[in-house]
């Protein structure tokens, strides 16, 4: 998506938001006496019905561990996990079930792939490289697992616009890059990584590719095998699903090779003291009883999203950027952080009269969420020279009147610090 | 419902606008970086000492309108003071923000009570009490900079 108009594609049906909406319990919320404006979607996003029955039928109706007994609940409860990842693994363009990995979110699934893929494999002289605009989830882990095996992190820049400088990122790539780890949308700024371009280079090396899909998931079709990476991890709870579950995807032959990360029940064939056999893919990652009903909550939602249209879902909230990037320009003093030509539904922006936090107080008490801070993202701050922003992320369920209200916010702000 | 010009008088709209005592102190006896890593506030504070007296306090840095009034009115509130006053107007001041009013003791607060509004947005607090931290580590004679996480 980008900030030019969008193409408008014979094919693709428009979303009936209003009816769409009607889908999501907290949006008739009122904060301090004000209908919510929800636009704080890029830290999480609010969970339709749907979502929150699969979970409440799952604790109502059959209720048990998975894979473990042979009683009706439990193989209920098996059938249902087990449909979550394959509803999973076809929303993603997936090969196999095999390759699906439930983990806590975006974070557990990076941590995996540097615990288990990385910290088996690098030695010093091996180098990771990252970019500017990471999240702090896509710089630590890797940090972590260089100071465990002497491999060096570097990291590719970003222009004033919010891109990747491609003649950087090419320049940094060496035989010596092992892996590359790059957010496909960035949370602070909306960029759009060409993450297939950046996975075609990191081959011509070598390389492996993981690619951050958190903030990608919820508003473009993914399919990862198109984008030609070896991992893809992404959070249920930024994809209309329930917090505490996510997604690492990996190559299956990628994964049979790599390690066992966490060990305990479920991820073995047999134990005894002498010898542990481990237990096939995806279940050799997937130690202890995990979120079975957060799993089965992020199948619902994949669903959801799914007949509402991803194609539908992404021209809408393009529309709905450019319609907020048009209003925010008209703001004076105004300056918009992350302008890249292509970008999903973030818009970052800081004021020169007053500071982020103080706008998101007043802001909240017109009943409209926004974050404010630096987003999990230091060295993005640092590249602007900047402190925080205040960010409004969108989702389909967001409307123009809600834009038109986080702008008349900003000029109650004005009226209060003038 | 909260009013949020409770939370933004006059007086702290004001000191954020024409901070006093803005600026590095040439002669500080001490120096102490507060910073808020929650939300990037950071704040320099300069203070110069004679006798068990706060000769001098200023400070400078960037950071919301809570912080920056609070640290402006404190550098108001403290010259003068010994150390020992100081500490008590650090007690009270904390106790007004966090909600204490039993302990909160209007009659030392004066200006300082603009920043009342504070005690009823949770996460703004610890803007509030960023520099007021820093001062009572640099009068406790810390080198290390103070952290509010």
């Amino acid at each position: 998506m980008s900030t030019r108009p969008a193409p408008r594609g014979t094919t693709t049906p428009r979303l009936d938001v209003e009816r769409l909406r009607a889908d999501f319990p907290i949006l008739e919320r009122r904060v301090h006496g004000k209908p919510l404006a929800y636009l704080d979607n890029a830290a999480t996003s609010q969970k339709p019905r749907q979502v929150i029955e699969a979970v409440e039928r799952c604790y109502r109706e059959y209720n048990s561990n998975i894979h473990r007994g042979v009683h009706t609940l439990s193989m209920e409860a098996t059938a249902e996990y087990e449909a979550a990842r394959g509803r999973i693994r076809q929303f993603i363009g997936a090969a196999s079930d095999r390759e699906i990995v439930f983990t806590r979110g975006t974070t557990e699934a990076i941590n995996l792939v540097a615990q288990s893929w990385a910290r088996s494999r690098l030695k010093a002289g091996d180098e990771i490289l990252i970019t500017t605009m990471e999240h702090h989830s896509n710089i630590v882990p890797w940090q972590m697992v260089c100071a465990q095996t002497g491999a060096k992190l570097k990291v590719a820049p970003i222009d004033g616009r919010g891109e990747l400088i491609m003649e950087e990122f090419t320049r940094l790539l060496s035989p010596a890059t092992r892996l590359v780890a790059v957010a496909h949308v960035s949370n602070a700024l909306g960029t759009i990584n060409p993450v297939a371009e950046l996975a075609r280079l990191a081959k011509q090396h070598g390389a492996l590719v993981l690619v951050d899909g958190a903030q990608a998931v919820p508003h473009l079709p993914v399919d990862v095998r198109e984008l030609g990476c070896d991992f893809y991890a992404f959070s249920g709870h930024k994809l209309f699903g329930p917090t505490g579950i996510g997604v690492l995807w990996g190559r299956e032959a990628l994964l049979e090779d790599m390690p066992p990360w966490q060990g305990g029940g479920d991820m073995i064939k047999a134990v005894t003291f002498e010898r542990t056999v481990y237990n096939d893919l995806p279940h050799k990652f997937e130690a202890g009883t995990p979120d079975i009903s957060g799993a089965i909550g992020l199948g619902a939602a994949v669903q959801y999203v799914q007949a509402a249209g991803l194609d539908a879902i992404a021209a809408w909230e393009h529309e709905l950027l450019h319609y907020a990037t048009g209003a925010a320009l008209t703001v004076r003093g105004l300056r918009i952080i992350g302008t890249a030509p292509e970008k999903c539904g973030v818009l970052s922006f800081v004021l020169d009269f007053i500071h982020p936090h103080d706008l998101g107080t007043i802001l909240d008490h017109e009943g409209v969420a926004v974050r404010t801070g630096h987003h999990c993202a230091m060295p993005v701050m640092d590249r602007f020279g900047i402190p925080a922003t205040a960010r409004a992320s969108f989702a389909f369920y967001n409307t123009r009147a809600e834009v038109d209200r986080l702008i008349s916010g900003i000029e109650k702000a004005r009226e209060v610090f003038a | 419902m909260f009013d949020v010009k409770d939370l933004y008088q006059e007086i702290i709209v004001d000191h954020n606008r024409s901070p006093r005592n803005f600026g590095a102190l040439a002669d500080a006896d001490r120096t102490l970086e507060g910073y808020n890593p929650l939300c990037g506030d950071r704040l320099n504070l300069y203070l110069k000492l004679d006798g068990g007296r706060i000769a001098d306090l200023r400070f400078d840095g960037s950071g919301c309108a809570i912080s920056v009034a609070s640290a402006s009115l404190m550098t108001e509130a403290m010259k003068g003071r010994s150390i020992d006053e100081a500490k008590q107007l650090f007690e009270s001041f904390h106790a007004l923000v966090t909600g204490n009013r039993a302990a909160a003791d209007a009659s030392q607060l004066g200006k300082l009570a603009a920043l009342a509004g504070v005690r009823d947005y949770p996460a703004r607090v610890k803007c509030a009490t960023l520099c007021w931290h820093t001062l009572n580590s640099a009068l406790a004679g810390a080198h290390t900079p103070v952290s509010t996480e």
